[in-house]
């Protein structure tokens, strides 16, 4: 018997690429969101809310990840952006190469803002840096208040928490309180925004939010090195 | 199990390729902040080293908690329940040390029919 020591992490090849995809990014001044949540967030929804606020003040593309369907990013299409559709097959994430790929069919010298729509799923996404300035969580009122404790490690990760669907508070038990608590608790520096794709509500103060954060990024041109 | 996948392209670069050896035991550290469920990636990686040098090798998991540092008070706590706040001096700035982990340790190998 022999003994072979490695002490390497599993993910490095993953990182590397997301490195390569930062280093892309930043050459061009663009602001790239990982967008993540349990499936039926709504994160489509704000997405569609998001391109109608800012469509024509930003230069926006979408990468749509997706289990199976393209369906997401017919809807995204509708707002004459450029989108790239990765089916990932049944894979429960997007890593990096799978984004490299989709950032090769964009036009990234014309870009100010990249929003990557992940798969629905807050376990795997959190171990995979696609090469985003940010992670943003979205999480829904109808998941209840304690979602933050039950996947911690993507609530550190992230940057922003948008709670989604806060029309429907007055027919649930969650307590907005308490998840915002439970939320910074485990990120205390998280910028949270409480939104309504029904109603509307919320929905500027978070674009005003994002607009300053991508003018910002395309001003001054980073050197590379890891966001997250 | 693009980790189980991920973790077998490792070893297929550092195990033996001699078509006699076989691993038998890796070592793997893991963080608790990393979402991975033993369970699961046990069964994963028994499903993908399937005909690969690493057929039936055992999963020899380390735990890692989440230790995290107080930038103000300069003290080290295990982060427990999730609360990243410093249990010295209530402070909310605090970095996270460990706990991320996804790390491949060593390998044990044997080559069978060698004396
Ligand atoms: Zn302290």
């Amino acid at each position: 018997m022999s003994v072979i020591t490695i002490e390497r992490k599993i993910l490095e090849k993953n990182d590397e690429i997301a490195r390569q995809n930062r280093a892309r990014l930043a050459e061009h001044g663009i602001l790239a969101l990982n967008m993540v949540s349990s499936p039926g967030s709504g994160k489509t929804s704000l997405i569609e809310r998001t391109l109608e606020h800012l469509n024509g003040k930003l230069r926006i593309a979408v990468i749509e990840g997706d289990v199976h369907t393209s369906l997401d990013a017919e809807r995204i299409a509708r707002y004459r952006v450029p989108v790239v559709q990765i089916v990932t097959q049944g894979g429960c994430h997007l890593d990096a190469h799978l984004v490299a790929e989709a950032m090769a069919k964009l036009d990234l010298a014309h870009l100010d803002l990249l929003i990557i729509e992940n798969v629905g799923n807050l376990v795997c996404p959190a171990n995979y840096d696609l090469g985003e300035a940010m992670k943003v969580v979205i999480i829904s009122t109808t998941e209840g208040d304690d979602k933050p404790l039950k996947y911690p490690a993507m609530f550190r990760q992230a940057e922003v928490l948008v709670i989604n669907k806060i029309d429907l508070l007055p027919y649930l038990n969650c307590r907005l309180d308490a998840l915002k608590q439970h939320a910074l608790q485990i990120n205390p520096a998280l910028k949270v925004f409480e939104t309504s794709c029904t109603t509307g509500a919320g929905i500027p103060d978070w674009c005003a939010w994002l607009e300053a954060m991508t003018r910002r990024k395309s001003a001054v041109p980073e050197a590379p090195g890891h966001g997250g | 199990m693009s980790i189980a996948r991920s973790l077998l392209e490792m070893i297929a670069q550092y195990a033996p390729a001699n078509g006699r050896a076989r691993v038998k035991v890796v070592r793997l550290r893991i963080g608790e902040l990393a979402g991975v469920i033993p369970e699961s990636l046990r069964f994963c990686f028994e499903v993908a080293s399937e005909g690969t040098v690493a057929q039936g090798a055992e999963l020899q998991i380390e735990h890692v908690p989440v230790m995290s540092r107080c930038t103000d008070c300069r003290c080290d706590f295990e982060v427990e329940q999730y609360a990243f706040i410093c249990p010295n001096c209530d402070s909310p700035n605090v970095e996270l040390i460990s706990g991320n982990e996804l790390d491949v340790i060593e390998l044990e190998v044997e080559e069978e029919g060698c004396p």
